[in-house]
Order: structure tokens, then sequence, then C-alpha cells
């Protein structure tokens, strides 16, 4: 069988974020709140407590001027294959009522809001913090409920959610591909919100397993890697840094040891 | 009259007194059930836990009372497994004492899930690969064991004895409650373990993750094990505290020490493998997924390498040893104090498997998580305390609870 072909059985989606292009500007999150339907709070300086299906961590290599760096790491959901690669992610295996699934056909781990029952074992089980707790019922400015996005279900109180790699969009380009007799959902016609949104390009979302999608060969970059890598939790979501001090602070093993600057 | 209901040949406070006590210890039953109530009227925004900590105080009191109510099991398995005809003296109030703590455990899971509404889901969409759901199972199965044999202990109120349709129940549940011992001491085996599986499973969190035996990870048969060798002292400590609050022998010190003798063998044995699980962790499993001992341990106002030294040494070898030699179980005093530190070690492991795991920080930019309850997290931990020691008060005043109590007490 060729690659191609293999291709059009099993897809890998995934990202690839370049961080030394990421200035944190924070469109992607909005971008995500946008299209999610992500809710919010008045007062949201309780970070722990916010929802968000994509966060942006701000580190530093911690030495004073002239030498200080920064780095901005937007974290989405790593959509994690697993240990062993056959979708068993660290959320899924432990899910008692099975609200969390994993998509062969596209790789993408999926959270069933009427399915989940709040315990909260999930959350527990992501190492990454990817997964945020309704802990109130949502409430919207009343102008911004007629702006709220039709193709994804609201969510209440007491139930978790996370990124799902805006799946809708997934459905319905899969859907326009079906009318036009195709098999195959082009590289432009499925791409996350926050991709679309990131005004450097610093997010490029598609297929890893697509040699026609950009992400397959810039995952094979010689500066790309994952976040804790080293607790073999396959996730599809990697990263480009240059920066030694950057992938020092992605992974444990790498910050045990010496990396020459 | 009311003191036809209490068993004959036995002496109890007055009414008065004991309501009094019952108002007392009911108030307190009340400010938990106030704050049950706010918290599934107004949701898991009343507690303190956040994204990072999705498990907190709640899932340790649950894991802590399914741990210490082990002594039902286990000793029901001494009794009608092994065969050791002592423990009868016993087995009563360790079957109250598994009742009130499942219960309780099972009301601290309502308490906790964000959709209690959806509960019942855990049992219709069942993940069979999931050890939570192995727990629900098996720890509500266990429940029904336990209301099963908890029921023959009721019929022999002396009001209720007198009707002979349930005369005649409670003979014959008593006949067969060898079966029940044995499919109690079955789900057991298994619900403890799950509940050691639900830890020792995430391998995203390396602190809890541990390797096993085919899906089951070492935790899963330590917590069977620790729920065995320390449940018994629980049963212990509170046979002793119900002694001293109704200054009355009620058992006789052969049952003691015969119970006492068996868990300090099978604490030894526990803190043994312990220890070893522990070396393995901490030497193979936890380098391989980039963390070293002292990860777990340092920089952080709580989590030092005491609390390990505390749960191994000082709350597992030294009662196991005080607990084994013939001289420590039959001084009073080792034993109540080998009893109390082996109940604060395993509480100490259920902690450092819940809230410890959700401490640690993964990421070396991340800072430790720390967290303390809300007042309604407390309230509703204190609940089932409450709620036990009125069912504890109520199954001593109106049941023969302790079948030595006549003899030992002579009206």
């Amino acid at each position: 069988m060729t690659e191609n072909n293999q291709h059009k059985k099993v897809r890998r989606y995934g990202m690839v974020i370049d961080l030394d292009k990421c200035t944190g500007c924070g469109a992607c999150m909005v971008a995500c709140y946008s299209e999610n339907n992500v809710p919010f709070r008045t007062d949201e300086t309780k970070k722990l407590d916010s929802l968000n299906w994509l966060r942006v961590f701000k580190v530093s290599n911690n030495k004073s001027f002239p030498d200080v760096d920064i780095c901005h790491i937007p974290m989405p959901c790593m959509q994690c294959d697993g240990m062993h690669g056959h979708g068993h992610a660290p959320c899924v295996s432990v899910c008692p009522a099975v609200a969390t699934d994993y998509d062969h056909e596209t790789g993408i781990v999926s959270q069933i809001y009427t399915r989940c029952f709040g315990c909260r074992y999930c959350m527990a089980a992501c190492p990454y913090h990817a997964r945020t707790f309704n802990w109130w019922d949502p409430v919207w400015p009343a102008d911004m409920k007629k702006s709220l996005n039709p193709s994804v279900s609201v969510r209440m109180r007491g139930v978790v959610e996370k990124c799902s790699f805006c799946f809708h969009r997934y459905q319905q380009a899969k859907e326009k591909a079906f009318v036009e007799e195709r098999m195959q959902v082009e590289e432009t016609e499925y791409q996350t919100a926050c991709a679309e949104a990131c005004p450097v390009k610093a997010i490029t979302f598609g297929d890893l397993n697509n040699p026609d999608h950009k992400v397959h060969s810039l995952k094979k970059d010689k500066n790309a890697f994952r976040l804790l890598e080293s607790l073999h939790t396959n996730p599809k979501v990697y990263y480009l840094t240059k920066r030694d001090w950057v992938r020092r602070q992605c992974d444990n093993i790498d910050s045990h040891t010496d990396i020459k600057e | 009259m009311t003191t036809s209901a209490i068993p004959s040949g036995v002496k109890r406070c007055s009414t008065a007194q004991f309501m009094l006590w019952i108002t007392a210890i009911g108030a307190v039953l009340l400010w938990g059930v106030y704050a049950m109530g706010l918290i599934w009227w107004k949701g898991l925004n009343q507690t303190n836990m956040n994204d990072a900590y999705g498990f907190a105080l709640w899932i340790w009191a649950d894991l802590a009372v399914i741990a210490l109510g082990g002594g039902a099991f286990f000793s029901g398995f001494l009794v009608y497994i092994i065969g050791k005809k002592e423990l009868k003296n016993i087995i009563n109030y360790a079957v109250v004492l598994g009742f009130i703590c499942y219960s309780s455990a099972l009301l601290i899971l309502a308490i906790d899930i964000g959709q209690p509404l959806r509960g019942w889901f855990i049992f219709w969409h069942a993940n069979v690969h999931s050890m939570l759901t192995e727990v629900a199972f098996c720890l509500s199965c266990y429940f029904l064991v336990l209301t099963i044999e908890y029921i023959p202990l009721i019929l022999e109120n002396p009001k209720i004895d007198r009707v002979p349709f349930l005369h005649h129940l409670g003979h014959n549940m008593h006949g067969i409650m060898a079966v029940f011992a044995a499919v109690g001491v079955f789900l057991s085996f298994f619900h403890q373990g799950s509940l050691g599986g639900v830890a020792g499973v995430l391998y995203g969190r390396p602190f809890a993750y541990r390797s096993g035996l085919l899906i089951w990870p070492w935790t899963f048969f330590l917590f069977t094990w620790s729920a065995a060798a320390v449940g018994p002292c629980f049963t212990i400590l509170v046979t002793w505290l119900t002694e001293k609050i109704t200054r009355k022998k009620l058992v006789k010190d052969s049952v003691y020490q015969l119970l006492a003798k068996i868990s300090g063998w099978m604490l030894l044995t526990y803190i043994i493998a312990k220890i070893i699980d522990t070396w393995y962790w901490a030497a193979h499993t936890a380098p391989q997924f980039g963390f070293h001992l002292m990860d777990f341990y340092s920089n952080n106002p709580v989590y030092g390498i005491w609390i390990l030294i505390a749960e191994i040494l000082v709350c597992g070898v030294l009662p196991a040893l005080v607990l084994i030699t013939k001289k420590g179980r039959e001084n009073g005093f080792l034993l109540i104090s080998a009893a109390i530190l082996a109940v604060i070690g395993i509480c100490i492991n259920r902690w450092v498997m819940v809230l410890q795991v959700m401490a640690v920080p993964l990421f070396p930019f991340h800072k430790w998580y720390m967290y303390s309850p809300s007042w309604q997290e407390v309230a509703t931990t204190i609940l089932p305390v409450a709620y036990g020691i009125i069912l504890l008060s109520i199954s001593y005043r109106y049941l023969p609870v302790f079948p030595q109590e006549k003899e030992l007490n002579p009206v």
C-alpha cells in the first residue's frame, strides 16, 4: 500500500507552531473564543477558573538586560495519540462515560458535552491542562447572544470542555467535498480559527500524514519538538524554535540536561 | 415504653442525654447538609477547586473513608472465610463502620460531580477501560452487600424481632452471610484496587503513574493491601473510642489482640511492598518520564520529603513493628497509638495520591499548584463524619452490636 493510499484511510490533523514567530498578541485566543462560543465572566482575574481552549503562556530565560529573552507558547489541546499511538490519549482511556473519544478518521480527541457528567478525571489525567471546567453557567452579554456560532453547541455548568481543532469546520469541509464528489478535504478548506487569525502565520495546521500539507514537512524540521515529549503522550501539536532555552522549558528531560547555548 | 427498643440485659444512657448528644452532632450534620445544598444548587463554583485542581479534598475523603471502611470486608473475610470465630465479637461493628464509610463515599461522589443528575451515565455509558467505571460498579455492588450484611443486625432490635416474619428473615440471613462475605471480599478487592488504579494509570502524571501487572498498576494491589491492613486498625480505634465514650468494656482484649496481630502483619508486608514500589518508581519509572525524586518534594511550602518519611516510616514501619510484637499489642497505649499512626499513614497515602498529584508542576516554567478548600468543601467533608457518629450512636443504642457486652457489663 502506498503512503498516499494509506492517507486516504488515516488522517492525523495536527499543528506546527513557530515559537520564534509568535508575538503573544492573543489573536488566536480571541478567535477561538469567538469561533467556539467559549464563555467568559466579568471578572477573569482567577486564570485557573477561566475557560479557554487555547492559552498563551509567557516564559522567560530569567536573565537580566541585555540578555533577557521571552517566548510565548500558545497551547491548545495537544490531541494526543497516546502512549503507543493507538488513540489511548491520557484523557480518553480514563473517562468513565466515554464522554471523550479519539476519532480514528482524523486523530482528533472529541468532547461530548451532553455525555460528560463532570467527574473531571480527564482534567486530572491531562498533563497540559488543556481541559477546562464550566464552574459557572455561561452568560453572554445580550448582544453577543446574537453572534454565537450556530455550528458549535454551547455548554452548560458542570461539564468539561476543550479544544476540538474546530471540528465543526472539518465536518463542513467534508460535506462540501462530498457534494462536489471529492474524497479529499483540501488543506485550505479545513483550517482552525486560531491558525487563520494569527497575524504572523505562526500557526500552521493540516494533516500530518499528508505530504501535500505544510505541516507534514514542518514537523520534520530539525527545530521541531513537542511539549513534554518524555511523557509519551504523542501530541499532534509540534513547536518550532531555534532557542535552546525555550526547548528546555518545554520538557523536563531537556530541563535536566545541559544544552549548549 | 422507650426502653423496649433497647436490647435486653444492657444499660444505655437516658433518652434526654441521648437526644442532647444527637442534637449536638445533628447541628454539625445540618451545617454539612446546608453546604451540600449550596453546591447542588449553585454548582462547584462554591468550592476552591480550579482547572489545575480538578480532584481535591472530596476525592481524598472518598479514598480515605473507603480505605478505612476496609475493616468490614477484611474482618468478614477473616470470620467467614478463614474461620477466625473470635472476631465475630467485633464483626458487627466493622460492618456498621463499613456501611457508614461506603454510604459516605457514595454521597461524596454525588456531591463531587458537576452534573449530579447525570451520575447514572457512569453505568449506562460505561467505558470499560476506565478505572473509575470499575470503582463505580464495585462500590455500588459492595454497598448493596454491606446493606445486606447490616440488615440482620437491624432485625435483631427487640421491637423488630417481635415480628415473626422479620425474626425468621434475620435468622435465615445470618445463615447465608458467609456467601455475602465472600462476594464482599471479591468486590472489595476490585474497587479498593481500582481506586489505586485511578491514580496509577495517569501516565501524564509521573508522580502518580506506576508500571504494573497486565492492565493493573502496582497501586491497584497496594491500595487493596493497605485497606485490608489498616481497615481493622480503624475498627479497633473506633471500638476503643466507643468504649471511652460509653465508659464500658465492650470487646474482650483477646479480640483486640487477634485483630491487631493480623493487622500488624498485613501492615508490615504492605509497607515492605510500598517501600519496594517507591524505590522502583523513584529509580526507574519517574526518571523515564523526565523526573527526579526530589522534583516531587522540593520548592513548595507543603510537600517536602517529610511527607514520604511520615507515610512510610512513622506511620507505616513503626506501627507495624508495634502491632506484630506481643508486648506492643498488650500495652493499651502502644496498641492505640499504633492504630492511630496506621490510620494517619493511610490518610497521608490517599492524600498524596490525590492532592500532591495535582500539585506537582509538569513544565519547568510552571509553579506548584497549591490549594486550600472552601468552607463548603470542609462542611461537606465533615458531613459524613457527623452522619457516621449519629448512625453509630443509634446502632449502639438500639442494636446488639457487641455480643460480649452483657458478659463484660452485667446489669
